[in-house]
């Protein structure tokens, strides 16, 4: 029992931060309708613009202040200008490809200006475990959910208690009308992305010490955020967060009483069933197509 | 008549080319010839039937699979070639059929995760596939007593089955269901109004498509002699992928083009070895931007313009915004 309450904590605490990429994958879909290849790779660069400011001597705090401007300029704010934009008038499968293609070269240039090795990466607290009722708590795990939970608890205030929240989701729940409003679009547009260079900055600084910084992590992250998003539904951010933790779970529970070997497999069979059996997600509405 | 003439020249090209070249030469040369195939079947999909797929390595790998297990227990070559391209057919008619089912992009999602699936069951099942060590030793098939051992002589066979399956492809799209096609990416709502099945069509594409990916792994096993389950993997996909549209997708010699963009120039332009790659996603990018119609849409916008005809290029399309 011990070791169960140990997985589902480990586990929630995954799934936290698989919640806070699809969060973030689905705020681009619903505003842009960008399909974001590349947000694995999102997750996966912030670490090492982290590692990089420490190299240069910054102090830690600094380094993850320095680490988070940088994301939203490079992941946030050129994504948009540089990727996104000159896409959009072509649909959605050419940015498809662009997002591929931006993955590849994130993922290339970690690779051949930091290096092909795993960094090791600062924890946020020292390792030790606490001890729950005879289970012992990683204070690691602790600390990524409650970060994790203030994060998506400020976006959910920012979403729906403000002025520019009620905007942004007015800009993506019917762009046309929202213009009519007086709402400037486009600013809502770009305030999403910057709000998922955020989301992933904060998700790498999360992962990073876990998995330790390596070029080749966007690759099983991107796909956790996908599914974690398909699961809970592509069009919801309550969807997003369930389907995350959904996957979180899983993926530790199954490691450890299925099969290890075969822990990346769950979370994808329950992704073709729910493609197969609710394919607008557990949460998600039917999406209306617009001619 | 231009384009016949411009098809024999890269015929004869493409047969005197290899007596020039060392054997590593020739061995890349053959590898382009091999993902031409799979290639090809791609742009089914991709540029026929308008759908993403990412699973098109994955079926590489499971031809290249059945082969070298088929050719172990003493199994002709040319039924293991059949079995590989039957076989990643019906897996693509079953992977095909329930995200079809629904609009957008899921078969992208679906495909996406076919690949992953493939990959773990390569590596896991260590009785059947061998493993992360693999499978090495695969021979090359002797056919009608002509052995394919030789660098050169399998070049010849790897493009004698291109230009078959070329050939193939070219019948089948220009036969009443390659015009279905056609239609579904010209105008899917139309196409539906008229009658024609559009998700069966899709479906047919993708499954076609995939029969055409194991094809060539059929191919790449006897080719690089070794396999293990980490060349099957998701950057396989995305490199054909992106192969089909640098090239030109829904452009019948796309694949032909693209293949020898992403195989050969990566050998041949030694200049930015390391930074390949970045370059190359960097390019793909700046061409998705511009011109997302392929190499070869980018020659057709030149030779309009040149002939002063105003037509636009025709563009990637997506299929859905267009119904």
């Amino acid at each position: 029992m011990s070791s169960f309450v140990q997985l589902l904590v480990s586990g929630l605490a995954t799934g936290a931060i698989y919640a806070l990429i699809a969060v973030g994958f689905t705020l681009l879909w619903q505003t842009s309708q960008t399909i974001n290849f590349a947000q694995g790779e999102f997750v996966m660069l912030p670490a090492f613009f982290i590692l990089a400011g420490m190299n240069w001597g910054a102090p830690f705090w600094l380094a993850v202040l320095i680490g988070v401007v940088i994301s939203i300029v490079v992941l946030g704010f050129l994504f948009k200008i540089i990727v996104v934009d000159p896409m959009l008038r072509y649909g959605v499968l050419p940015l498809v490809i662009s997002t591929i293609a931006f993955s590849l070269l994130l993922k290339e240039s970690a690779k051949d200006f930091y290096s092909s090795q795993a960094q090791p990466f600062p924890a946020l607290v020292p390792a030790t475990d606490i001890d729950v009722f005879g289970a012992a708590i990683s204070t690691q795990s602790l600390t990524v959910l409650a970060v994790a939970i203030l994060a998506v608890t400020a976006l959910h205030f920012l979403l729906s208690k403000t002025r520019l929240g009620r905007s942004m989701q007015a800009t993506a729940q019917n762009p046309t009308l929202a213009r009519i409003l007086g709402i400037p679009v486009q600013r809502m547009v770009l305030y999403t992305f910057l709000i998922n260079a955020v989301l992933v900055a904060i998700a790498s600084i999360l992962i990073s010490p876990i998995y330790l910084a390596k070029f080749t992590n966007g690759e099983t992250l991107g796909l956790a955020a996908f599914t974690a998003a398909i699961i809970g539904g592509f069009n919801q951010v309550r969807g997003a967060i369930l389907g995350g933790v959904i996957l979180g779970v899983l993926d530790n529970l199954s490691a450890a009483y299925v099969s290890s070997q075969y822990r990346g497999a769950f979370p994808l069979l329950i992704l073709i069933a729910v493609i197969l059996l609710r394919p607008q997600g557990l949460l998600g509405r039917v999406e209306e197509r617009t001619v | 008549m231009n384009r016949l003439g411009a098809l024999a020249a890269a015929a004869i090209f493409a047969v005197t080319l290899p007596f020039c070249l060392k054997p590593y030469g020739i061995y890349l040369i053959s590898m382009w010839a091999v993902l031409t195939i799979a290639a090809i079947g791609l742009n089914l999909t991709l540029g026929y039937a308008g759908q993403v797929s990412m699973a098109q390595g994955a079926f590489v790998g499971i031809g290249a699979y059945t082969v070298a297990l088929l050719m172990q227990t003493g199994c002709p070559f040319a039924l293991a070639f059949l079995a590989a391209g039957l076989l990643c057919f019906v897996l693509g008619w079953i992977l095909g059929y329930p995200a079809l089912r629904v609009q957008h992009h899921y078969l992208a999602f679906v495909t996406l995760a076919f690949t992953t699936l493939v990959f773990l069951v390569l590596r896991n099942e260590e009785w059947l596939t061998g493993g992360t060590y693999g499978i090495n030793g695969i021979l090359r098939p002797v056919l009608f007593g002509w052995s394919t051992r030789k660098p050169l002589n399998f070049y010849f066979f790897s493009l004698g089955v291109l230009i078959i399956l070329s050939l193939a492809t070219w019948w089948l799209l220009r036969s009443p269901w390659g015009r279905a096609f056609v239609g579904l990416r010209e105008n899917p709502l139309r196409a539906a109004s008229l009658g024609i099945d559009t998700r069966r069509y899709t479906l047919m594409a993708f499954a076609i498509g995939s029969g055409l990916g194991g094809l060539s792994g059929a191919l790449y096993a006897p080719l690089v002699q070794y396999i293990e389950p980490g060349s099957f993997g998701l950057s396989l996909s995305f490199n054909l992928l992106l192969m089909v549209i640098v090239g030109g997708s829904g452009y019948f010699f796309g694949p032909y083009v693209g293949a020898l963009v992403a195989v050969l120039l990566p050998e041949w332009t030694q200049i930015a070895e390391d930074y390949y790659l970045i370059v190359y996603a960097a390019l793909v990018m700046v061409m998705m931007a511009f011109c997302p119609s392929g190499i070869l849409g980018l020659i057709d916008r030149i030779l309009k313009l040149a002939w002063r005809g105003n037509r636009p290029a025709p563009a990637l399309r997506t299929e859905g915004a267009s119904s």
